[in-house]
Parts: structure tokens; C-alpha cells; sequence
């Protein structure tokens, strides 16, 4: 369906996650940065659910089939390593995609200009972390080494193209050739093409290369397996999800759900 | 250290060598009992007049224990403090509430941090500290020992606890040392908006459907009584009181602040269209302040002891983040030991905190 649910959904679940760290972290400085990069992402998926809906309505009452976040976004916290694992190619990503979004005109290019603030320092982070666990102790390198590896196979889904961000034969960079008033029409409707298409190739190849140049400087190794199981490939933006995730929604949801009509 | 020269002291810029007069700053070869009394009676001039202590100035021992003590148990309490409200993180019922409540659990790690850091001019350290609280041997408040059952629990710790620990704090922003006076000044700004936030969700679910304000009613029935607590025993079982009070640390006993804290809830109460779960509340025209019911102080003892509903559950998380949490700080240090770049990585996600705050 729009592109605003399926990055809102990004958004929204990923925070959850983070939420999950409160009062567990392994020192209080990161009790703050896990809190902030996780407020962050939820001041973001609520503007972006409100640009499909009512963002409270279709946070708590929709069920698992009809959420369309990445598997990766979704995957229980783990230990510290395999958090940061998860917030480095998600950060990553949403900073090269923001980033592109906020070069564009198409219906997200402000939300994205304001978002890409906030995703630079939540890649900043994640990257710092990487090099800290990678190139820490023996043990911080081995459980950072499993987080990349476990995570692998979550992360080709990121680039299967988005329904109204897709490219249609022009970039986001070229946007003085683009006519402004089609564009808008295009993105304010969310079907295919707009000003702000993304060429998910080279999203792909970008961000290969800045988690490889990460991981190397961390004297990691990039895992060698596939990067999408067989039904991993686009499976959260269709509404599959990994089964953790149904336990999740159960418990973010079940206080809302419980009190039909109530407001908060 | 704790051992400071008259030298020292009259480098220091706060009030404290003025207030000492031509009696300060004791010639070099001075005997040491001399040398000690006329700090001594500079640093109670100061006090007297009301001007700062500072990290370098003299100060008696027992005035830096006693600092140390307390201000250790207030960084612990926020952390600790963490616990019952994270507990609601992940089921708060609106995006909106999510949002406010991982905020101010946020803040509360800010201000252990902040606080930790007061202590730390003491000259102890973060570490030797969190030890000590993970070994049981400091405190933090008894409240956070109750647990959180329902979503109005987040209110009523909002209202009540962040409440009665403003009504505790705001006379510490005149606090004789420093720099603990300075982060209560902070702090204080962030705790009232946190119990604002709390008395409007209770006010949200009090005029909500009859289930929300049934619970709203509970969870203020199960937080009163806990919160009343947390101004300490009665002034005639206080041990620290005299000491803290002449040494301008504190600057109202427990009764007094507890008197004032019960004044403030009643007509919010009443506004909140919610009961307090104490019949013998009543407004007495004399005093001109509300008389209310007898504390159960055998329960505060309890929990003090380590007998509270959730003492052992509390305590447990907390060395387990830490002691989980240890490979992740070894990693740091082993990194920062490698690459001689000054480490400014715990500098930077509280700095991104300061200008989004």
C-alpha cells in the first residue's frame, strides 16, 4: 500500500524495540542514547501514519498481516551486539533513503529533510558502537561478528522497491528536469513514480559499501550468506512476518485493545 | 581528595574565604588543630551566610559523607526509578503516551547521570558508587519498591511520587553545596513538567470511561499512602535531620515538607475528581493545614529492610544490566586504550539529549 505506512512501520516498530532496552542497558549513557534514538523514531512514525491515517488506530488496532515493516526492524533486541547489528543496516539505510527522499520533491521530501537530522546521528551511533565492539575485546568482537551474521539474511529486504518511491526513469538528483506539478499529483497519490524515486540499485550499492567500509574498520567480516531467505525477499512489506513479531504487537496493543472507544 | 589546604580554599572564588573575614588563611607554619579551626569556622561563616560550598574548599568530613550519602541515594533512586515506569513502555495505550513516558524515563537517566556527576566532585566516582548500590550498602527511595500494575500507575507516579519528590527538592536548589544545589535547579524544571504530564494522564482516564477511572482511582489508592513515605520517618525519628538542616543541606524537616505535600493534593485531588484513600483527611481551621491519618511506619521499615514487594525484583535487574552490560563497557575501554583519539563517545548521545530536550 503507501510508502508512509511502510516506512512508518519502520519506524514504529523499531522504537518499540529500542523501548524494549529501558533500564537494561549497559551503561546509562546508552540508557539516554537508546531512549533518544527510540523517541526519535516514534516522533517519526507518527507523522508518517497520520499521513495515511489515524496513527493510534493503526499502530494498536491492526494485526500482524497487515503491517508492512521490515523483518529486520521487527528481530528480538539480543544482546547488546545484536542490537546495534539491527541499528547499523537500518540506520544506514534510512539515512541513504532519507537522504535521497529529502533531495527530491516528491510528498516526503520535508519529513525527510527534518528526519535525516536525527537518522545521521542514530547511524553515527550505531557505526561508533561497531568499531567499539568490533575492535574491543576478543568477546565483544565474536558477539559482534554473530549480531552481523544473524542479521544478514534480514537485510535484502530493504531494498525491494517501495509502491509510490520507486524510480520511474529519473532520480531524486534530477529534479530539475521533472515537472513539478505532475510530480506532486503522482506523489500526493501515492501510485507509482514521483519526484522523489529512489533507484533502489544504487541505494543498495551505496549502502553495501558503507557497512562494508564499517565493518572492515571494525576488523569485522562481512557475512557471506544470503542476503534474503526464500521467504524473506519483500515478505514484510506484504504483511509476512517473523514470528516474534505477533508476540510483540500482543503486548504493545493489548492495553488499547482492551478498552474499545476509550481515548488516553 | 578530602583533604584540602587553607591555600586551596583561598583560591577559591565562591563567598567562602570573604565570609571567614581576617580570620581565614592561616599562616603556613600555624599548629593543625589551629589551622583546622579557623576553617572550620570559615566554612560555618559561609554556611551561615548562605554562600556556596564548592568542590575545593575545605569542608568537614563529615559534611562530605553526609553529601555523598545523599546524593548517591538520589542518583540510585533515579535509575532505580527507571524500573516501574519502563515496565509500561512497551503497553502504554496511545503513541502520544509512549512517547511522554519514554521521555521521562529518558530524563531519569539524565539525572543520575547529572547527579553522579555532583557526587563525583566529592571525589568518589560513578563506579564506586553503583557498586555500592548493587552490594545493597546505599540506598534509594523506598517507593520505587512498589510495583506498577496498571497504565494509571504511570499517573499516579507522575502526581504523586514525582510530587512529593519535587516538594523534597525544590529546598535543595538552595542546598549549602554547590553543585548538587546546581543539578537540582535542573532537575526540578524536568520534574515538574513530569508531573504535570502525570496528573493530566489521571486527569484523562478520571474522566475517561468508568473502567479508566476505576483505575485511576486504584492506582491512587496503592500510591498515596507509599508516597506520604517519602519524606522520610517523623522528625522525632530522624537521625540525620539536625546535622543536614545546621549544615543548610536540608532546609525543612520531613513533617514540614509532608505537612506542605498533603496541602498541595487535596483541592488537586478534588480537581482531579478522584478520592485519597485516608479518611481521616480533614481541613483543621487552627493550623490552618489539612490533619490526615497515621503512616504505617512497621510497612516503611519493611521495605526499607529490603522486605518491599519489589525490593529483590529492583535490585536484581540492576545488577543484571550491569553485570550483563560489562563485556559492552570492557569493549569501550579496550577500544578507547587502542585508538589515543580523545573518547568523546559518552559525550555525544547527552549532548544530542540537551538540544532535543
Amino acid at each position: 500500500m503507501s510508502a508512509a505506512l511502510a516506512l512508518g512501520d519502520d519506524a514504529l516498530v523499531l522504537s518499540h524495540r529500542l523501548g524494549e532496552w529501558a533500564g537494561h542497558a549497559p551503561v546509562l549513557e546508552e540508557e539516554v542514547a537508546l531512549a533518544n534514538i527510540a523517541l526519535d523514531l516514534l516522533g517519526q512514525a507518527r507523522v508518517l501514519l497520520s499521513l495515511v491515517g489515524d496513527a493510534d488506530e493503526l499502530a494498536y488496532l491492526r494485526e500482524e498481516r497487515a503491517f508492512r515493516n521490515l523483518q529486520l526492524v521487527e528481530q528480538p533486541n539480543g544482546d547488546f551486539a545484536h542490537t546495534i547489528a539491527r541499528q547499523l543496516y537500518f540506520s544506514v539505510y534510512q539515512h541513504l533513503l532519507y537522504e535521497r527522499l529529502a533531495a527530491g520533491d516528491g510528498e516526503f521530501a520535508e519529513l525527510a529533510a527534518k528526519a535525516v537530522k536525527e537518522v545521521a546521528y542514530h547511524r553515527d551511533h550505531a557505526e561508533q558502537w561497531v568499531l567499539r565492539l568490533g575492535d574491543g575485546t576478543a568477546e565483544s568482537h565474536e558477539r559482534m561478528q554473530a549480531g552481523l551474521e544473524a542479521l544478514w539474511r534480514f537485510t535484502g529486504e530493504m531494498f525491494q522497491p517501495i509502491e509510490g518511491l520507486d524510480a520511474t526513469g529519473t532520480t531524486g538528483t534530477t529534479d530539475t528536469a521533472g515537472t513539478p506539478g505532475t510530480t506532486d499529483t503522482a506523489g500526493a497519490t501515492g501510485t507509482s513514480g514521483s519526484g522523489s524515486g529512489v533507484d533502489w540499485a544504487e541505494l543498495e550499492s551505496v549502502w553495501l559499501s558503507a557497512v562494508t567500509a564499517t565493518v572492515e574498520r571494525a576488523t569485522l567480516t562481512l557475512p557471506t550468506g544470503p542476503r534474503t531467505g526464500a521467504w524473506a525477499a519483500g515478505a514484510g512489506r506484504q504483511g509476512l512476518h517473523t514470528e516474534p513479531f505477533g508476540r510483540m504487537l500482543a503486548e504493545m496493543q493489548h492495553l488499547h485493545r482492551s478498552h474499545p472507544g476509550a481515548s488516553w | 581528595m578530602a583533604a584540602v589546604t587553607a591555600d586551596q580554599k583561598t583560591q577559591s572564588t565562591s563567598g567562602t574565604a570573604k565570609a571567614a573575614g581576617t580570620g581565614a588563611g592561616p599562616a603556613a607554619g600555624t599548629a593543625p588543630e589551629a589551622a583546622d579551626a579557623a576553617l572550620l569556622a570559615a566554612f560555618d561563616a559561609a554556611v551561615a551566610a548562605d554562600d556556596r560550598i564548592e568542590p575545593r574548599d575545605w569542608m568537614p568530613e563529615a559534611y562530605r559523607a553526609t553529601l555523598i550519602r545523599q546524593m548517591a541515594q538520589h542518583a540510585h533512586s533515579e535509575i532505580i526509578g527507571m524500573q516501574p515506569e519502563a515496565n509500561w513502555i512497551t503497553r502504554a495505550p496511545s503513541l502520544r503516551r509512549k512517547a511522554i513516558l519514554m521521555a521521562k524515563v529518558q530524563d531519569e537517566a539524565g539525572h543520575g547521570l547529572y547527579l553522579y556527576s555532583a557526587a563525583e566532585t566529592l571525589g568518589t566516582s560513578r563506579e564506586e558508587l553503583l557498586d555500592k548500590l548493587h552490594a545493597g550498602r546505599q540506598r534509594y527511595s523506598s517507593i520505587f519498591n512498589y510495583p506498577t500494575l496498571t497504565w494509571a500507575d504511570v499517573g499516579a507516579i507522575g502526581w504523586l511520587v514525582d510530587g512529593a519528590a519535587i516538594t523534597n527538592q525544590v529546598p535543595l536548589c538552595r542546598c549549602s553545596y554547590g553543585p548538587y544545589a546546581r543539578a537540582m535547579v535542573r532537575i526540578c524544571k524536568e520534574e515538574s513538567f513530569h508531573q504535570r504530564q502525570g496528573y493530566e494522564l489521571l486527569l484523562a482516564l478520571s474522566r475517561g470511561t468508568e473502567a479508566q477511572h476505576a483505575m485511576a482511582q486504584d492506582a491512587v489508592d496503592r500510591w498515596w499512602w507509599p508516597s506520604l513515605m517519602m519524606f522520610g520517618p517523623p522528625d522525632d525519628a530522624s537521625s540525620h535531620s539536625e546535622q543536614s538542616m545546621a549544615w543548610k543541606i536540608k532546609r525543612h524537616s520531613n513533617d514540614e515538607l509532608r505537612q506542605r505535600f498533603v496541602d498541595i493534593c487535596v483541592p488537586q485531588a478534588e480537581a482531579l475528581g478522584l478520592t485519597l484513600p485516608d479518611p481521616d483527611i480533614r481541613w483543621n481551621e487552627e493550623r490552618g493545614q489539612h490533619d490526615f491519618g497515621a503512616i504505617d511506619w512497621t510497612e516503611f521499615q519493611q521495605v526499607l529492610k529490603g522486605n518491599g514487594p519489589c525490593n529483590e525484583q529492583r535490585i536484581t535487574q540492576r545488577r543484571r544490566a550491569h553485570e550483563e552490560g560489562a563485556w559492552v563497557r570492557d569493549a569501550a575501554a579496550a577500544y578507547a586504550a587502542k585508538h589515543t583519539t580523545p573518547s568523546t563517545w559518552t559525550a555525544q548521545p547527552a549532548q544530542h539529549v540537551e538540544e532535543t530536550a
